[in-house]
């Protein structure tokens, strides 16, 4: 076999991509097809219906379910203001009256005669979806929402936490191998996506939230330090909804990984610009990883090629820059040297297909080509 | 066709990322599973077509095969000679397989069953809602909302019980006006299999807000469950309304010669045919990446529960999260600074598809698929249980089972075999680590046969059962299982080096193994696959083999690729804290069981 398919991660300086923006439930697309857009302009919004709060009103009144409409003083449809009766029954003394009152402000949506339960549901909730890219509206789906494609410089992170950010580039360090410490931090990085090198850790997380740093991008993190900024230990990498302060990006893994030279070198290349990122992750089918994009002021049609799958993993072939994403070459690039298509024993005794790489040092080594990534350009 | 008639048989299962294919011929007398192909399911984007991976994988068995089966794009049948088939059939877990949520009254009775059913129906069960599970009712209304799962099946009442407590859950579930997973245009399938006198109120809530649909009481009295109508019912919708929302499955549907059944409901089926027609106890697990199955069938009652985030690569952080990473160690016959191996097992999680290439590698992936099962069984083991307080009858047809007061139907004594699948036990550099990952997780009491499934046949099998019973089980056995052996272990704890039990082997060429085993050691015998041995067990005073302590016990031991195992460690096992001894014990038992290269010792 000439070529193995294995995708890596997409580092590219010009590119097409697009990106779906979604409602929750229908509503209405305020945007056109062929309209320009900017990563805030809204493109969708919809009414999230209010919260339902169930008052069981018979029991209150101490009557049965197929008497409630008689003891209601609210009927359905109707608004209420919170801690306003909605009920109350008609002792002949006053001093024996009870009385419901609403627990929250919003309308009567319900009343059962069954359960004697009354529904009250709070105002509906005005969603508004943002691009969040610069680009032009490509698509529209009516009731649904857009896609939105946009000319980039475009990063994908391995991992991420924390949603959906637009600031501007800042590197903090020198070198891509240098650790991003609270040092580095200063309060003009207020409202910035912030590149680092090797790692980030605790003290940093926290001075980024204190100055308002929109999003961190940095090689690798400890897990031990994750677990304290999320306050659990993350089981699963579904990510993007976490509220920390800031978006936190990876782009090589956990520990101390110098972040690639090539990420490191483009990212220090657009510092100043606006950019778009999100630390949204999902590794499971449909895998989505977390993401850095610069919208192109200054367009070269020939330079850009358009971001599709058939465009995507094309195989590893004799000659390539691999990353090695396992041990015990954990974190280093190599040049692909040969590909076996024969099964081969490794240390662990199973049988897999493997490659054989030339590290940087120049020895020769065999590799599981699961355990290797391209260097996608 | 006549079921007798099938001579060639096609199977797929659409996995969330391979979609599996394998051919069953009859040769002679005797169904065989003579070739297997695959190829990456291809429900997503670009291609969001499922049949374009069920082809690609088709294709690869007929290069392999030597036989036509395709047509362009259609599957041909019946066979001829070299080409076609008669019979295609096919299995789906693919974009995340069947996810539900389940409601009930009481959350130990009508709640408890329908949470049986959506699992015996081979679905994730999403949440469990019901009157007394403890939550507002607000936050009820708020869950459903937040949910959207595939289905949503509703019980409560004995038929003549309560109608208001079942009233009150179908008016938070129309308040909340649940969305479904897929798809924003259409309208969510809820089945309503409780009280029938509140048949009508339900309708009327519901009938309008969801796509509604009508069962047959699952708990129609307290001292009788009644699953199986409403898990046929899970079955018809997932085909009418899940799966039809998935790209391409309208035409894989047409290409069936028989129902296309979810992934995990077809491996229950070929475990409770196997065990029906064997009669015995049998504890299936399989064990993926993001999910963890285990099944059950004891005296005929089967059950199934899947730990949705216990696997081994997207899950794996979460088996460290649930299960701490001091559980993980104790397995680990090697030191390891904290800090690094949450490092190594975050970086399985973020890159999900690679492998361990270093012995050190393998034996931390060991250690956590050590806890994952561990920890799933311990989940199974709640939900398996008796009805509460009362006598029950569970499944199928003749499966029954009488017990008091909701007591765990897991037995770990009366258990006959274990059934390894998944790629850490199916594809485990030597079978003896698949073998001893089970034993230590799930620590087997007395005489206990263990198997791994070679490469993942059984949902294909489980949906043949449905079509031709014979020819699954024949495969089953044949092609599907390997058998690794029989552990023998004694109940009980004591002091290391001295004795536990004596044993006395008794082949059929009347050659006699007998020996006495010290406590805190295991051993293994040779005893080949298909080879049955007479046993007698003699435990010393404090042991146990299930027949009092100290009371000898007579069996047969069957083989299989790693022979008889006699396990000394005592139950439950225990491993030294201090991390000196524990290498030092763990060394031992891995040089005994001969369980890594010796390099690497």
């Amino acid at each position: 076999m000439a070529h193995a398919y294995t995708p890596g991660l997409r580092v590219t300086s010009d590119i097409v991509i697009r990106r779906r923006r979604l409602l929750p439930i229908l509503g209405e697309v305020v945007v056109t097809q062929g309209e320009p857009v900017t990563a805030v302009t809204e493109v969708a919004r919809t009414a999230l219906p209010g919260k339902v709060y169930p008052v069981n009103v018979v029991n209150q009144l101490s009557i049965t379910p197929d008497e409630i409409l008689s003891y209601m003083r609210k009927r359905e449809g109707e608004t209420i203001t919170k801690d306003e009766p909605i009920a109350e029954n008609k002792p002949f003394l006053k001093w024996f009256q009870v009385q419901v009152r609403a627990p929250i402000t919003g309308t009567i949506e319900n009343i059962s005669h069954v359960t004697g339960q009354v529904f009250l549901r709070e105002p509906p909730t005005l969603i508004r979806l943002a691009a969040y890219i610069d680009g032009t509206i490509v698509e529209v789906m009516p009731q649904q929402g857009v896609v939105v494609e946009s000319r980039c410089a475009f990063i994908q992170g391995i991992f991420g936490v924390g949603g959906e950010m637009v600031g501007t580039l800042a590197v903090a360090v020198q070198r891509p191998d240098e650790e991003l410490t609270a040092a580095h931090l200063k309060p003009e990085h207020n409202g910035q996506i912030l590149i680092g090198g090797s790692l980030a850790q605790k003290e940093t997380f926290a001075r980024a939230r204190e100055l308002g740093v929109r999003a961190l991008v940095v090689g690798g993190v400890h897990d031990r330090d994750l677990k304290e900024l999320l306050g659990y230990d993350l089981g699963v990498a579904i990510t993007g909804t976490e509220r920390i302060g800031f978006t936190l990006i990876i782009t090589e893994g956990f520990g101390t990984i110098p972040m690639a030279k090539r990420t490191f070198d483009l990212l220090s290349a657009k510092v100043g610009q606006k950019a778009s990122c999100s630390g949204a992750t999902q590794i499971r089918a449909g895998v989505i990883r977390p993401e850095v994009i610069i919208p192109l002021s200054q367009i070269n049609d020939a330079q850009s090629s358009v971001l599709s799958p058939q465009s995507l993993g094309e195989g590893v072939r004799v000659g390539d820059t691999i990353r090695v994403i396992r041990e015990p070459y954990f974190g280093i690039l190599a040049r692909v040297k040969d590909l076996p298509p024969e099964l081969q024993r490794i240390p662990t005794e199973s049988e897999a297909r493997v490659l054989v790489a030339t590290l940087p040092d120049g020895q020769d080594v065999v590799i599981p080509r699961a355990n290797v990534e391209m260097i996608e350009e | 066709m006549n079921p007798q008639d099938l001579r060639v048989i096609l199977a797929t299962d659409c996995g969330s990322t391979t979609t599996k294919a394998i051919l069953i011929q009859k040769l002679g007398d005797e169904y065989r599973q003579t070739h297997r192909g695959e190829a990456p399911t291809t429900v997503e984007a670009p291609f969001e077509d499922v049949t374009r991976g069920v082809l690609n994988a088709i294709q690869e068995v007929e290069e392999l095969s030597g036989r036509k089966i395709l047509d362009g794009e259609r599957i041909i049948t019946p066979a001829n000679g070299s080409t076609g088939v008669d019979i295609y059939i096919s299995t789906s877990s693919a974009g995340g397989g069947l996810q539900i949520m389940v409601a009930g009254v009481v959350k130990s009775m009508s709640a408890e069953s329908a949470q049986r059913c959506a699992l015996g129906a081979g679905a994730i069960v999403m949440d469990t809602l019901a009157s007394n599970d403890g939550r507002p009712s607000y936050e009820k209304i708020e869950r459903i909302r937040q949910l959207r799962p595939d289905m949503l099946l509703l019980a409560g009442g004995t038929d003549g019980g309560t109608v208001s407590h079942v009233v009150e859950i179908a008016e938070y579930i129309a308040a909340a006006d649940p969305k479904p997973r897929l798809g924003l245009d259409y309208q969510l399938p809820v089945i309503f299999a409780g009280n029938k006198e509140a048949r009508s109120q339900v309708q009327r809530l519901l009938g309008d807000k969801t796509a509604l649909s009508i069962a047959e009481n699952i708990r129609p009295v307290l001292e009788r469950e009644n699953l199986l109508p409403a898990r046929h019912r899970i079955h018809d919708l997932f085909l009418e309304h899940v799966m039809a929302q998935a790209p391409g499955y309208k035409k894989l549907i047409s290409w069936a010669g028989a129902p296309i059944i979810p992934t995990p409901a077809a491996v229950g089926m070929i475990i409770e045919t196997v065990a029906r027609r064997e009669r015995i106890n049998v504890i299936g697990v399989d064990i993926g990446g993001a999910t963890t199955d285990v099944f059950s069938v004891f005296h005929g009652a089967f059950n199934r529960t899947v730990s949705a985030n216990l696997g081994m690569s997207y899950s794996i952080a979460n088996v460290v999260a649930e299960a701490g990473l001091d559980n993980i160690r104790r397995w680990l016959p090697f030191a390891f600074d904290e800090q690094t191996l949450r490092n190594q097992i975050k970086n399985k999680m973020i890159r999900p598809t690679t492998i361990p290439q270093t012995a050190t590698d393998l034996q931390v992936e060991q250690a956590i698929a050590r806890e994952a099962l561990r920890l799933a069984l311990d989940q199974h083991k709640e939900l398996a249980v008796g009805l509460k307080g009362v006598q029950q009858e569970r499944s199928v047809s003749d499966a029954f089972t009488q017990t008091t007061s909701g007591e765990s139907l897991i037995d770990m004594l009366a258990l006959d075999l274990i059934i390894g699948s998944g790629g850490i036990l199916s594809h485990a550099p030597r079978r003896v680590q698949s073998m001893l990952m089970m034993i230590d997780a799930y620590a087997p009491l007395g005489i206990t046969q263990l198997a791994v499934d070679s490469i993942f046949m059984m949902p294909h099998l489980g949906v043949l059962s449905t079509v031709h019973e014979q020819a699954a089980t024949e495969v089953f056995v044949k092609d599907c299982l390997v058998p690794l052996g029989t552990c023998v272990a004694p109940i009980g704890t004591g002091k290391s080096g001295e004795p536990c039990f004596s044993y006395r082997l008794l082949f059929p060429d009347e050659r006699v193994i007998a020996d006495t085993i010290a406590y805190g050691g295991i051993h293994v015998l040779p005893l080949a696959t298909d080879q049955e041995a007479g046993i007698e067990l003699a435990p010393a005073r404090g042991f146990d083999f299930g027949t009092g302590k100290g009371k000898k016990l007579v069996s047969k031991v069957k083989g299989g690729v790693v022979g008889l195992v006699l396990d000394a460690r005592g139950r439950p096992i225990t491993v030294a804290g201090d991390e000196e001894a524990r290498v030092e014990q763990l060394q031992a038992w891995a040089r005994a069981m001969e369980l890594y290269p010796r390099t690497e010792d």
